[in-house]
């Protein structure tokens, strides 16, 4: 009896140990384990010409804090735009609503998120608000396509960066992904 | 020319009695699993004496990926993504692979010289004789003990890996902690682990199912059973390869 | 006259394996109550017999009957009930190496019954003393000699009270000694729970010592058969050599060979080279 309970002890301690592991590698490897309690949160819609690459559960940031996660991407067949929900943690409640969005790009190559910048309104935003003002994404082929099409037609080097950088951030993308195929 | 083809065929054959005997396996599962005892017992020969192998190597693996990932995100100065590159490596792809691998060699063998030892000393006849199934008094309860075990080797594994990692990364290398923890938070998402998950679920079924077959049906002599053993690791390694390829394909 | 049905009636059995027919129209009748020894030289399929009757083979045609019942016919839990009124003693004992004597002994309890543990122990003990090792009952059969081994194995094999033994060689291996205690073992047995005790072995004077009825198997059927006496008194040719153990008769000393001169001298073409 003596070695069946030595053996279920040493069994229980690796299976406990293998638990362990997978809850590690689930909560402190992953951006979704840390809020496991689930902060509350408050639903911000906004709509984008080109959201780029950005997926669900992108941070929603603000001065580069992260203040919430796009939580459902749809396309709206009516405005022919992305419409972006968001979930804005309830502890960020003084949001101005004339704030607007833009879709950024993390580093050089990484992934979209969403970045807020603050407006001057004094009212906030609430529970189902809308943004009204947005960015598209920086799509990497319009602007290369710009930049090409700007040193063909100038056919110097000088204005090109400037000129093709204000350009593409604001361009729809559409058009210029074909070119750039 | 015609060799060939009858191995070609012999294989086709081997895997379709493989397959029957896995449904045989399952069938019996709800019953087998009443003998909890039984199936403790087995959870713990295969998995946990199976630890020390797992861990160690899950070490070595984890420091090794430390340092080559270093070096190859230095050329394009991304160092900080060290963290991401380690844990979607191990927990992807080499934590649920190479325990398999590591299981099939340790445990696999095990169970098939078990099993085949038995079967050569008759004592799996004895027990038919004495009117108790074999396969749920001694296979099945083998067979869930590994199928139980391997996820979570493989969970240790990967954890192990990931602080071998961050020993040779951030300790040795100067990598910056929170980068390469917070770059990691950001990248990795549950889909990802919930991949590694799933391969090495699939893993310790085909594993657990290819020892016990081997053993279970070895020539009941000495050189049967030693064959038993070899064919174990061979066919294991084989396979999970193989299903490693269609999971991940089916992942993406 | 009053003939009691036979325990084990075998009519007509084909068996073949391996693209050998090893049985060609057996006949055997096995009576209750006595011990009844089954010879024959190496090769013969007697091992082959034992597992027909257990229902581990299937004949090919022809009838094998147990207790009233066909085992090749029977769904699997009726099998089992049918191999709970038998016990077999194997070869090498095989005792389950990872339990000790005393519960290889309760295994069949354990498994098929839901007596208190006190009741295992006292029955489990009695078999033990039966067969003279309950001193032994917390080694593990890895510590046994050959002879120990057999003798826990016989306590098992006769712990759930079955109506039939089997035996399959159970001399083999063994010293004298041994040897002298497993034949005591049997007859015992065989009178004391009233048992049917069939033994495979080709121990010609040990066997004939304690069966009541012998019989000879060579080329696939039964070539002779009878009590011990009777046996001895038989001429045919094949039952002599076996009994006898001579080296030569109808069972030939040499394997099939081409001319031994021609070969020597290299007449044979295919032996040149």
């Amino acid at each position: 009896m003596n070695q069946s309970r030595g053996l279920n002890l040493g069994t229980g301690l690796f299976v406990l140990l293998g638990f362990a592991a997978l809850f590690f590698l689930t909560t402190q490897t992953t951006s979704r384990g840390l809020s496991l309690g689930g902060q509350p949160f408050y639903e911000v819609s906004a709509k984008f010409d080109n959201i780029g690459d950005l997926k669900v559960g992108s941070p929603v940031s603000m001065s580069g804090v992260e203040i919430g996660r796009v939580a459902k991407i749809d396309f709206d067949s009516k405005e022919y735009k992305a419409a972006v929900l968001m979930h804005i943690y309830t502890k960020y409640s003084q949001i101005p609503s004339d704030s607007d969005a833009s879709i950024n790009t993390q580093g050089l190559l990484g992934g979209k998120y969403i970045s807020l910048s603050a407006g001057g309104a004094e009212t906030y935003l609430k529970d189902k608000d809308r943004i009204d003002f947005t960015q598209s994404a920086f799509v990497l082929e319009s602007l290369i396509g710009q930049m090409v099409a700007n040193f063909a037609k100038s056919g110097g080097m000088s204005n090109n960066g400037a000129q093709a950088n204000s350009g593409a951030a604001k361009t729809d993308a559409a058009p210029a992904a074909e070119k750039g195929k | 020319m015609k060799d060939l083809w009858n191995k070609i065929l012999d294989s086709v054959i081997t895997l379709g009695a493989m397959v029957r005997f896995l449904l045989r396996l399952i069938r019996e599962t709800p019953r087998a699993l009443l003998r909890v005892n039984l199936i403790i017992q087995q959870v713990f020969n295969a998995g946990a004496l199976s630890l020390v192998i797992i861990m160690l190597s899950g070490l070595f693996v984890g420091m090794v990926l430390g340092l080559q990932g270093f070096q190859l995100l230095r050329r394009f100065g991304s160092e900080e993504a060290l963290g991401t590159a380690a844990a979607i490596g191990l927990v992807k792809e080499l934590g649920p692979v190479v325990t398999a691998l590591l299981f099939a060699g340790r445990a696999g063998t095990a169970l098939a010289s078990e099993l085949g030892l038995m079967r050569a000393t008759d004592q799996l006849s004895a027990m038919e004789m004495m009117a108790v199934d074999p396969i749920q008094r001694v296979v099945v309860p083998r067979f869930l003990g590994g199928v139980i075990a391997m996820p979570l080797l493989a969970a240790i594994f990967s954890m192990i890996g990931i602080y071998g990692a961050q020993l040779i990364g951030v300790q040795i290398m100067g990598v910056d902690s929170g980068s390469f923890w917070s770059q990691m938070r950001a990248s990795v998402g549950l889909v990802d682990i919930n991949e590694g998950i799933v391969k090495s679920c699939v893993f310790g079924i085909a594993c657990s199912a290819i020892a016990v077959y081997e053993g279970y049906h070895a020539t009941p002599t000495a050189e049967g059973v030693g064959r038993a053993t070899t064919r174990t690791v061979v066919t294991s390694a084989v396979v999970v390869l193989f299903l490693d390829y269609l999971i991940t394909a089916a992942f993406l | 006259m009053n003939q009691p049905t036979p325990i084990v009636e075998i009519r007509n059995l084909n068996y073949a394996a391996g693209g050998r027919a090893i049985f060609k129209g057996l006949d055997l009748n096995i009576e209750r109550g006595k011990v009844s020894a089954i010879m024959g030289p190496s090769g013969t399929g007697k091992t082959t017999l034992l597992r027909l009757i257990t229902g581990q083979a299937v004949p090919d045609s022809g009838s094998v009957i147990v207790a009233g019942k066909e085992p090749s016919k029977l769904t699997r839990p009726e099998l089992y009930a049918l191999r709970r009124r038998m016990g077999m003693l194997f070869q090498n004992g095989a005792l389950l190496t990872d339990l000790t004597v005393f519960e290889n002994v309760a295994f069949p309890l354990r498994e098929h019954t839901t007596l208190p543990e006190r009741l295992i122990r006292q029955l489990v003990l009695t078999k033990l003393q039966a067969v003279g090792l309950r001193g032994a009952a917390g080694l593990m059969p890895g510590e046994l000699s050959g002879g120990m081994g057999r003798r826990v194995a016989l306590a098992r094999s006769i712990v759930m009270d079955p109506e039939i033994l089997i035996y399959d060689e159970p001399f083999a291996g063994l010293d004298p000694i041994s040897m002298g205690v497993i034949l005591r073992l049997i007859r015992r047995l065989n009178d004391a729970l009233g048992l049917t005790s069939i033994v495979v072995s080709h121990d010609v004077l040990e066997i004939s010592s304690v069966a009541d009825m012998v019989f000879l198997l060579s080329g696939g059927k039964v070539v002779a058969g009878g009590s011990p006496h009777e046996m001895d008194l038989n001429a045919s040719q094949i039952v002599r050599q076996f009994m006898g153990g001579l080296a030569d008769g109808p069972v030939a000393f040499h394997y099939p060979a081409p001319d031994y001169f021609g070969e020597l001298l290299g007449r044979d073409p295919e032996a040149t080279q």
